[in-house]
Formats: C-alpha cells, structure tokens, sequence
C-alpha cells in the first residue's frame, strides 16, 4: 500500500543539502522526492523522483531554467538563494510548463519580477492561465529555435522540440559548457541524492520505463527533437526528472534513437500493412474478419494480417499497431457493448504515436449494434482517420453480407495504397453514416 | 444559394456543404484525422492544412491569428473549429 500522503507532500525537503555544482557556475537547485509512488496517474514510480532545475551564472546575468513541484517549493528556494540572488536574476527559461516544472512560478516571479521569461509560443497560453492577472506584469518572449539569450560569458540558445511530451516543450543549450537542458527527454522517475548518471544506482530501468510511459506516444516528435540535438554532442545533459546524464552523453543520445525508431526495422518493405484484429462471440465476426482479409489481400502493395484477438497478448498487439499503417477492428455487441478485449487494447493504444494511421471497426450484432460505432469513436478519439464507415452485419453474414466484407477489405487496403476512388457525398449521405 | 465543396484528402471525400459550415463540423462526420480538442479556438489540436482554396474561407478572427501565431503554423495552415468555407471549392488534410 502506497504511503497516502507521498503523492500530496514533498516529504523532507533535504534543503541542508544545498545546490549542486554541475560545472563551475552551473548548478542543480532542484528537489528530490523519494516518496511519490504514482507519476500523473500514468505511471508508478518505486523510487520516486527529482525535479530539476538549474542556475546559470554569466558574468552578466543570472538565469533560472524551470522550476519544482509547488509541494517542493521550500528545497527549490532554499537552494536558489545558496547560490544567486533574486535582484540577479534576469533570464528564467521554461522549458516545459506542467505543474511538476511551474509550481514555484510564480512565487519566483514575485520574488524576482525583473526576470526575463523565455518560453516556447505554445507555452504562452498556458502560461496565461498559470499567472492569470499577473501575467502581464512580467516581459515574457516566445522564443524558437535560433534564438539566444545573452548572460555575458555565457549565452543560451533555444530549440523548439515540440511533443516531448506536451506541445510547449523546448529545450536550452549553454554551448560554452556544451549542457544541454532536455526537460522532459532523457527523464526518469529515479530519486538518488547523488544525482549524477555515474554515482547513482542503476536506474537503466527507470530511464526506459520512462520513455515508455512518457515519451513513446510521441516517438516521431522524439526523433526531431534528436535531430536538432544530437549534432550538438553534448558534454552534459541535464533533465528535469532523475539523474544528470555526463558519464556517455552519446550512450543515452543513441539509446534515444533507437528507442523512437520503427520497432521491427525488417520484413514489410515498402508494402503498406493493415493488421485485422477481431474477437467473436459465435464465428460471425470471424467470418467477416477472413472477409475483410481476402479483400484487402486483392490490393497490390498492401500486407494483410489477421489476429483473433482472444488468442493473443497484448502488448504484441500495441507494439504491432504501433507498425502497421492501418488497423481494422472487429468485435461483437454484447450488451450494448464492446467486448472487455476490444476496450483494453483500445485503452492501450494511448500508449503509441496513431496518429494518422488509418482505421476502421465491423463486427456481427445481435439486437441493436452499437459496438462498432463505440469503437469508431475511440478510434478517432486516437487521431486515425476512418475512411470508411463500419460494417456492421446482424447475426449470421449472408453470402451478400461477406461479398461487402470483402469489397470493404478492397476499399480499406486502396485507401492506405492511395488509389482509392475519390467519392462526392451530400449532407444528407453523412446522415447515415 | 451558392455551393461550396470541402474535400478531405486523408479520406478521399467531398462533401457538399452550405456557405459557412465549419470544417470541423464536417471532418469528424466524414472520419477524417482532423479531429477537435477544445473546440474552442484555444488548444490548436484540430490545425489543418488548406492544400487549395484558401480564398474562399472565412477570414481568421483576432483569436485564430493568435494561436496559430503560437503553433508556428504555416501560411496555408488553418484551425478546423474557427474557419467557415463561404464559397467555390476548399481542399484540406490534417495539419
């Protein structure tokens, strides 16, 4: 049972500890939480975490790159004051704007109201919302890539990396120290007070769970963001969950390609693939299934595969979706319903980038039918597009009932090769769809 | 009354539409992935690309300026929940 007050209360803010120097004049001043057991419902977290922030001392400016969890606030100010003034601060950078990084915003400002905010143009609008009235009693810039923030000896510069997680997300480079500030990327929820990748206990685990839990939804938007860093070759990068990665920068840069690139780099070539996954009460919604399947297989350039969703696993199910170009669904009615097998894998496919894939639910019913419609809807609700309305079939497929099967099959396989027909429709046709 | 046509590339689909219907209001009908968020001009989620037809669009409200100002969208990107098709024929894909 996980301790009731852990999620709640930043236990014991070590604030003797005081900030930690990453290089002379950089320093982490962010604040360690071993107690947190669940990370925004998304994930457990055994150790708990960190959340990091940093100070960057030029010879003209002081800059502040994100913030702590409002629960931490008390170790996050303690350790700022250790090292810069607040009347010295003329740069704070937010790099990524959910709560666990803002919560001391705004005391911050309050106590600094001269600091320059840089943030990404996405994180504007939440960033209204965060400071409400006080918003406009600070001078905040957007800031892109290509932009840089002067402190005299030192400067930052800005990279837009959008979706790592949310879309605000940005990262800042001190080129002279070559340390790069991922926020998000390259996090883990691991707490370990000696905070560097080389002193701390084995968190590999943690850092992959966390770019599964995290980041893997987002994987293309991943691969950009490495785009723009790994030409960089940071000496040091610096996260704002888990440890300072300063050991092999390079490892985890590579661990991180790998990690967003296609799972199975081998077999289907350039062939598009559509993955058919059904569950059936009775064998109508199989039959619809092999259908769809001889349908599709008519089409050129596209691999059809077909699963019986009660006989397998899972997770190779998401990581297959995760590959495929398209998926079309099938399950029965029951009680009104999807089946439980159809909503746990629909439940899970948060978990991967589905975006623009295509897709497309059937299945046989007995009364009333709803289960297709229920599934079409998650299934734009995950960002595909559905080309074609869902087949639904009642009871028993006549042998007209499978000729359309297989004709939708064709029409599912033509749309992703790009040759299916265009088609005009009035108003009222939507109607009835 | 004059016509107006919306095509959604990603699904091969025209749809015949009256003057001043939201793209938004035909996307999801059609399944197409430009799919809404908020809903409210805010959160930028239903941002799509106009590949044709621009000029027959409603013009892009104080609102709609701003927040695709800070999705650093493209010239020829739109946001489906703000922008009306008033006339001729429009050709989008999700953005």
């Amino acid at each position: 049972m996980f301790p009731a007050a852990a999620t709640f209360a930043c236990p014991q803010p070590p604030v003797s500890e005081g900030p930690v120097e990453i290089v002379p004049g950089v320093h982490w001043i962010g604040a360690f939480d071993p107690n947190l057991r669940s990370f925004d419902t998304l994930m457990k977290t055994a150790n708990g975490t960190s959340y990091n922030a940093y100070v960057v001392r030029g010879s003209a400016g002081v800059a502040v790159i994100d913030t702590v969890d409002e629960t931490c606030s008390d170790a996050f100010f303690a350790r700022l004051e250790a090292v810069a003034r607040y009347d010295e601060i003329s740069v704070l950078v937010l790099n990524h704007l959910e709560s666990d990084h803002s919560g001391a915003l705004a005391e911050l400002l309050r106590r600094a109201p001269q600091a320059h905010v840089h943030v990404s143009p996405r994180g504007l609008q939440i960033l209204r919302t965060l400071l409400k009235d006080a918003f406009g009693l600070y001078r905040i810039s957007p800031v892109t890539t290509g932009h840089s923030v002067s402190l005299g000896d030192r400067s930052l510069h800005f990279l837009t990396t959008p979706n790592v997680h949310w879309p605000d997300t940005q990262c800042t480079w001190l080129d002279q120290d070559r340390i790069i500030f991922t926020c998000d990327l390259f996090g883990s929820h691991y707490c370990d007070e000696r905070l560097f990748d080389d002193l701390v206990g084995d968190f590999r685990f943690s850092f992959e769970h966390y770019f599964d839990r995290i980041m893997r939804p987002f994987r293309s938007s991943v691969a950009a963001a490495l785009d723009l860093i790994e030409p960089l070759a940071p000496a040091v990068i610096a996260p704002s969950h888990g440890p300072i990665l300063r050991a092999n920068p390079g490892d985890y840069l590579r661990h991180y390609r790998r990690l967003s690139s296609p799972r199975f780099g081998f077999g289907a070539g350039t062939d598009k693939t559509l993955a058919i996954l059904y569950i059936s009460a009775h064998g109508a919604t199989a039959e619809l299934a092999q259908a769809i399947r001889d349908g599709a297989a008519e089409e050129p350039g596209v691999r059809v595969s077909l699963f019986d969703l009660d006989r397998g696993e899972l997770h190779p199910f998401v990581d297959l979706i995760e590959e495929v170009d398209g998926i079309a669904l099938g399950t029965p009615t029951i009680n009104g319903d999807a089946v439980r097998a159809v909503w746990e894998l629909l439940a899970k496919l948060v978990d991967i980038e589905t975006k623009g894939k295509l897709g497309a639910a059937f299945g046989s019913y007995g009364w009333s039918g709803e289960a297709v419609r229920q599934v079409e809807a998650r299934l734009q609700g995950l960002k595909m597009r559905l080309p074609e309305p869902g087949l639904r079939v009642k009871l028993e497929p006549t042998a007209a009932d499978l000729a359309e099967a297989r004709a939708f099959g064709r029409r599912l396989a033509a749309h992703l090769t790009g040759r299916a027909p265009p088609r005009e429709i009035d108003l009222a046709d939507l109607a009835a769809r | 009354m004059e016509k107006a046509t919306l095509t959604f590339t990603d699904v091969s689909i025209t749809v015949n539409v009256p003057p001043g219907t939201r793209i938004i209001e035909m996307s999801e009908k059609v399944g197409s992935g430009i799919t809404y968020g908020c809903r409210e001009g805010e959160c930028g989620t239903c941002m799509t690309h106009v590949i044709e037809g621009a000029e027959h669009l409603s013009e892009p409200t104080a609102l709609e300026q701003r927040v695709l100002a800070e999705n650093l969208a493209g010239k020829d990107d739109r946001l489906a929940c703000q922008c009306r098709v008033l006339s001729g024929a429009v050709k989008v894909r999700p953005g």
